[in-house]
């Protein structure tokens, strides 16, 4: 991210100087700091809402119930942990929370997965098998509701924010069955290699 | 139909977390607002985050430098687009300030909002979470997990485009 902001700004000025913009350059900067402080103020109504319902969520165990469910599925995928293995219900758990929205608990749930996981592994700078199909579960950002998302556009005066949650769910959906695939073939196409 | 679906679903939701939450005796109304609270914290908190990329971007969009952008698209990724595609593997909160600044421009009703939108709402981002994963337990060598994490992120942008295509484009939107 250092790099990235650094070069925008200075092909921004660059730019600026070479196409003659450099006033518009600077009144967009000064307008823009504006403009984020008034995003951040549209963001708090919905958001308090939506972590006070996922509050409830939390506290009625929906979590816990959720991985009930995902267990037996994760015990097919993460086949070279041992079946009484903490780890297969954390990471049912981790996958559960991240599903839920709630980042803040899904965060410590997946880094004990991966201390679970680590103690299994047998070399310990290299990561295992489970490891890189639990992290591709989770780069991959299975999200049943995107609130931050939905809070943005209804800031903004959308006519209809929540009308992007059917699409946003088929692409998630269908991008974490797919990711979970190509850790399967890159699981055997790295055998040979390893 | 996919209208009717996606309005439902959230308000179908706040109900079935509401009366899981009665069944299991939570005091609803109070872990609400403790919930809640939460929202202000969460929302102020990514201030100066947002003005950090914002700034940039807008800048960058000033001067015209947007205009280079668009030679390395291969045309299937919108140019407008495309700051998304670079910030989101890399910071949620920078993603997010990118996605408020195409909202913003745009509209929050145009194409290019709505498939911003899918785009962050699908993905994740992957190359903090690999670092955050992988070094809390000291692991050097990630072996293919960049790898799959690279491919989810693709298989997220393109089905994003595809969904979004024939969900909102086709209806003229």
């Amino acid at each position: 991210m250092n790099y990235i902001f650094f070069i925008l700004i200075v092909l921004s000025v660059v730019f600026g100087i070479l196409n003659n913009t450099l006033n518009e350059v600077t009144n967009s900067m000064l307008s823009a700091c504006n403009l984020a402080v008034k995003i951040s103020f549209s963001l708090i109504g919905i958001m308090a809402f939506w972590l006070g319902i996922m509050r409830i969520a939390e506290k009625s165990g929906l979590v816990k119930y959720l991985s009930k469910l995902l267990e037996l599925p994760a015990k097919l995928l993460f086949k070279d942990i041992k079946q009484d293995s903490p780890a297969i219900g954390s990471i049912a758990m981790s996958i559960s929370a991240n599903a839920l929205g709630l980042t803040n608990a899904a965060t410590p749930i997946g880094l004990r997965v991966m201390q679970e996981l680590q103690e299994e592994n047998t070399k310990k700078d290299v990561a295992t098998d489970s490891m890189c199909m639990f992290l591709g579960m989770n780069t991959a950002g299975f999200q049943i509701i995107p609130a931050t998302v939905i809070a943005v556009l209804a800031g903004a005066g959308a006519k209809n924010p929540t009308e992007i949650i059917l699409p946003t769910l088929i692409v998630t959906t269908l991008s974490f069955v797919l990711t979970i695939l190509a850790a399967l073939l890159l699981k055997m196409i790295w055998r040979k290699y390893d | 139909m996919i209208e009717t679906i996606s309005v439902c679903i959230l308000p179908f939701i706040i109900i079935f977390v509401l009366a899981a939450g009665i069944i299991k005796k939570v005091p609803v109304y109070e872990e609400f607002t403790e919930g809640a609270k939460d929202g202000f914290k969460v929302s102020v908190s990514i201030i100066p985050y947002l003005v950090a990329i914002i700034v940039a971007v807008s800048m960058f969009k000033a001067s015209g430098a947007i205009e280079l952008l668009k030679h390395f698209t291969l045309g299937i990724i919108p140019p407008d687009i495309l700051p998304l595609v670079i910030t989101r593997p890399l910071s949620g909160s920078a993603a997010l300030g990118v996605f408020s600044d195409i909202v913003n421009s745009f509209g929050p009703d145009s194409y290019t909002a709505k498939l911003a939108a899918v785009m962050v709402g699908s993905s994740e981002t992957t190359f903090y979470v690999l670092s955050v994963y992988f070094g809390s337990v000291g692991i050097k060598k990630m072996r293919y997990a960049i790898l799959t994490g690279i491919i989810g992120d693709i298989i997220s942008i393109l089905l994003a485009i595809a969904v979004a295509r024939v969900l909102f484009l086709a209806k003229g939107v």
